[in-house]
């Protein structure tokens, strides 16, 4: 009898299996040579093979044959993600991935070292806090509702340092109107959604190029400001010296990587940025740094970062600033001056236990110079994360805007420091119902990154498929700097897909905002929804119905 | 739905003309209440323009809670009137006990006091009273107003009814004044109170609106952190007040910025305007006050000037008329027709959403756009 191999991985074991059917595979090769994770091979196996010849039936066994086969790679490191592309290129529907729900990967995964993955958590995204609130206010008989197609709605959001009216410096002049005798921190005040920071080196080129050129084209065709914010890393120089500069938002973390070629190009540059995010953590991996793996590092990314190839980390924490108020104030004041105070710089963490605290600490702000505080919650994400970060690291950001906003309210300060959200909204694909809920419970605008890549043809789910951002082999060419996987991404298409599906956010947002008779962004109406879920409804300080 | 009246009279007019004005609109109205504001008086009044006037209703307990604060804090008694009641029965109305109106001389130390200083102590004065009186038990007295030359009345019930249980049909010489606003209906979005009625007194600013602040939470979280007075908040309607007072006094903008205030002007007009960083700033400082919902504002101002503006979408009615030496505001054409039937209704103006009417006390009118 032959030994078991107790320790053998099987593709049992894995999270996906290969469904493959003998019958109608012709054996083309395009699925093996479709999988970049290698996890399907051609292969030979042993065949009984009966057969009958002559004119009545006369069943033989034959000698044993050889087959080919397509099967399975039945190890850790070529497992199936289920991404589909095998089953997208077979002719002949003669393969596809089946979820394996009795799988061991939990046991066996680790058992090559600490996996990274990237892509999103897999954990609890079915029960979701924005899918129990409902907007319960509709404008009726004394209030009557808007027409959400012919009325015009007010679509901004600010990102800047906003003073209070006392201390604005106004005067009345001699004519009975007000004078403004001093300028103004900057104020941008840009569309309410803001592609997230997904770096130059995390995504292929084309796609980050897909991206800003969705952004261009909102802008200057569709006269809808959206901003893109580069993420850390840098950016091509010849766009920091473009005009195109003024609809990005530049992205500076504690790796600080791309920073010397933006301060390089500074003399050159036509167009101020859009403002400036100084990130401190992110939801997908809070209170990691950065990592952007060395596969990923291609010479261009190299070029831009001005690093050799290498595993790219940044450091969880921004060197040398130990407290709040230390490190935004550093950090605040450089980049303020370096922009002679043109560019609003707004900082982004993690949701946390204690972001009303870092909040309160930003709302003190003597300085006029903290233009926002953006708030990365649980499910956002995307890149290269440990499996056990995204899984079971964050905290959920909806509770969290609403009580930093409350804490803003408490002291009269609302407004002052723009919140932002991000970390899930459009998880679902309905970025417009979560961007509404979230405004309305005080935030001014958010920030989406997965669901981008999902519109340019991201397979991944939440549910554990594909997520393999981090491998460098991303099977729709989207977080993969590989020349032969980057060409599968069809970059004007990912283009327009993201501008359609901008356009019909606005319109989907203009749907919300006219019942509860809003021309403006409902910053803070949260008397406007409802919860059915009386947990979420107490806690969020909204009313609860059944 | 409230409906709202207004009127400013080079001479003095008596509630009787306020009560025509809105009667003609009663099916408008649900007939739950009544509310006036009575300022630059005369009748009775007449001698004692400088002395605050405590405007208050309450029972027999919150009568004595009131002279006994108003001695500990200083004040002696200058002069009482209580309007002639007529309980007639079968009046719809919710009566209370007692309805004061009475002027105070300031505590000795006060007498030669700036101003401002006095300004301070009367909302002082009427803010810890009315605590105290909360405090004291529910529905025990509900103190309106207290400041010189201001009279405010406000029941639930029937204007018609209320109108005939305080004699205001009766055209007589006692209860006179050269501004009157007045509103009938309760606001029913929130709890019926007393004090839920408009107009909203507040340091010589007046309020009071036709429509529904849909931003109502937005505006209250706001406000609450602004003024020590900025309280109650039992009306959406009373945050328009506070915006006003706010604006004009706290931050002494000039009265046309209110309307910038309230609704602003959308971001691409704005941007072509050239003024366009000061309204800019007002807009992103202050969007907690905006109000985004269907109304009709009327305001006064402590120098009698008084204004009318409405939301950025127009969507309630109200029509200035002019008569003599008369201007008035209604909700309704058909009011201005009863009390006015001799103007040059041609003449009438239509405020519309970009404007504020401003009638200043030579009864000029002013049309400013935003
Ligand atoms: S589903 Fe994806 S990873 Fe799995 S075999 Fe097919 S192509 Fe390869
Ligand atoms: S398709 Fe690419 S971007 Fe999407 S989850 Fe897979 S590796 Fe990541």
């Amino acid at each position: 009898m032959q030994t078991v191999k107790i320790n053998d991985i099987t593709p049992n074991d894995l999270p996906w299996t290969i469904e493959w059917s003998e019958d109608k595979c012709k054996m083309c090769g395009s699925c093996t040579a479709a999988c970049t994770f290698g996890a399907i091979e051609a292969g030979v196996e042993g065949r009984g093979v009966t057969f009958s010849e002559g004119v009545a039936p006369n069943p033989q066994a034959a000698a044993k044959r050889a087959v080919p086969v397509i099967r399975q790679v039945a190890d850790i490191k070529h497992r199936c993600t289920g991404c589909g592309m095998c089953e997208k290129v077979c002719p002949n529907r003669a393969i596809r991935p089946v979820r394996n729900e009795d799988n061991r990967w939990n046991f066996v995964n680790r058992s090559a070292g600490m996996p990274k993955r990237g892509g999103r958590s897999n954990l609890g995204v079915e029960d979701r806090t924005l899918d129990k609130i409902v907007v319960g206010r509709i404008s009726q008989m004394t209030d009557p509702s808007l027409d959400a197609l012919r009325h015009t709605f007010d679509m901004r959001a600010p990102f800047g340092r906003i003073l209070p009216p006392e201390q604005l410096p106004l005067s009345v002049g001699p004519d009975g109107t007000l004078q403004m005798d001093k300028p103004l921190p900057t104020v941008n005040w840009i569309y309410p959604l803001v592609f997230s920071d997904m770096s130059i080196g995390a995504l292929s080129t084309r796609c980050w190029e897909a991206i800003s050129m969705a952004t261009a084209y909102l802008n200057e065709e569709c006269g809808i400001p959206i901003r893109m914010c580069s993420g850390e890393g840098g950016m091509p120089v010849s766009l920091l010296k473009s005009e195109l500069l003024k609809y990005m938002i530049l992205q500076i973390a504690s790796g600080h990587f791309g920073w010397n070629r933006i301060i390089k190009a500074m003399p050159d540059m036509v167009a101020d940025p859009a403002g400036i995010i100084i990130k401190i953590g992110q939801g997908a991996k809070p209170g990691d740094g950065g990592l952007l793996m060395a596969q990923k590092v291609a010479k261009h990314i190299q070029a831009i970062r001005g690093v050799p190839k290498s595993d790219l980390l940044s450091p969880p924490n921004h060197q040398g600033l130990y407290s709040i108020e230390e490190s935004v104030q550093k950090m605040f004041l450089s980049l303020n001056a370096a922009f002679k105070f043109r560019v609003p710089v707004a900082i982004k963490t993690s949701a946390t236990a204690s972001s009303v605290s870092i909040y309160n600490n930003l709302l003190r702000d003597p300085y006029n110079i903290v233009g926002g505080y953006l708030i990365d919650g649980i499910q956002g994400g995307t890149g290269a994360a440990n499996e056990i970060s995204l899984d079971h690291t964050g905290h959920p950001v909806v509770s969290k805007v609403r009580d930093c906003y409350n804490a803003a309210v408490a002291q009269g300060r609302q407004g002052q420091i723009p919140l932002w959200a991000a970390g899930g909204i459009g998880l679902t694909g309905n970025a417009a119902a979560d961007a509404f809920k979230v405004i309305c419970l005080g935030a001014n605008g958010v920030f989406v990154s997965k669901i981008l890549l999902q519109l340019m043809g991201c397979v991944g789910n939440d549910r554990g498929r594909c997520n393999a951002c981090n491998t460098g082999l991303c099977p729709a060419g989207l977080t993969t700097q590989e020349k032969k996987l980057v060409k599968r991404l069809d970059i004007d298409k990912a283009a327009q897909n993201i501008v359609d599906y901008v356009l019909a956010f606005d319109s989907e947002m203009k749907k919300m905002m006219a019942p509860i008779g809003n021309s403006s962004l409902p910053v803070g109406r949260s008397d406007a929804l409802v919860s059915t879920d009386e947990a979420v409804a107490n806690k969020l300080g909204i009313q609860y119905a059944c | 739905m409230c409906r709202i009246g207004a009127i400013k009279s080079k001479d003095f007019v008596h509630p009787s003309t306020a009560l025509c004005l809105m009667q003609s609109q009663q099916k408008g109205h649900d007939n739950s209440g009544f509310a006036m504001v009575m300022q630059d008086l005369g009748g009775v009044f007449a001698d004692y323009k400088d002395k605050p006037l405590m405007s208050y209703a309450c029972t027999d307990a919150g009568v004595k809670i009131v002279e006994d604060f108003m001695r500990e804090k200083g004040f002696s008694l200058a002069f009482h009137w209580s309007p002639k009641k007529n309980d007639a029965t079968g009046l719809d109305i919710e009566l209370m006990q007692h309805y004061h109106f009475e002027n105070w001389d300031y505590p000795k130390l006060m007498a030669n006091a700036p101003q401002a200083e006095k300004e301070e102590l009367l909302t002082g004065i009427r803010l810890e009273l009315r605590r105290v009186l909360e405090d004291a038990g529910d529905k025990i007295g509900f103190v309106y107003s207290f400041w010189p030359d201001v009279l405010t009345l406000k029941e639930i019930g029937n204007p018609k009814d209320i109108g005939t249980y305080f004699d205001l049909w009766n055209k007589n010489d006692k209860l006179m004044a050269k501004i009157i606003t007045v509103q009938c209906r309760q606001n029913t979005n929130y709890d019926i109170v007393r004090y839920a009625a408009h107009p909203f007194f507040n340091q010589g600013y007046t309020v009071l609106a036709n429509g529904e602040n849909t931003f109502y939470v937005k505006n209250k979280e706001c406000q609450k952190n602004l003024h020590r007075s900025y309280i109650g908040f039992e009306s959406d309607s009373q945050c328009f007040l506070y915006t006003l007072h706010y604006v004009h006094r706290q931050l002494k903008w000039p009265l046309t910025y209110f309307k910038h205030v309230i609704t602003p002007l959308p971001f691409d007009q704005i941007e072509t305007r050239d003024d366009a960083q000061v309204l800019l700033s007002i807009r992103q400082s202050l969007p907690h006050l905006e109000i985004n919902g269907p109304n009709t504002i009327i305001g006064v101002l402590p120098d009698g000037t008084m204004i009318n503006t409405c939301d950025s979408k127009k969507l309630r009615p109200v029509v200035i008329g002019r008569e003599g030496d008369t201007v008035a505001l209604s909700s309704e054409v058909c009011g201005l027709n009863d009390i006015m039937p001799n103007r040059d209704a041609s003449k009438d103006i239509y405020t519309n959403e970009r404007e504020t009417v401003i009638i200043n006390n030579d009864l000029e009118v002013l049309r400013c756009k935003q």
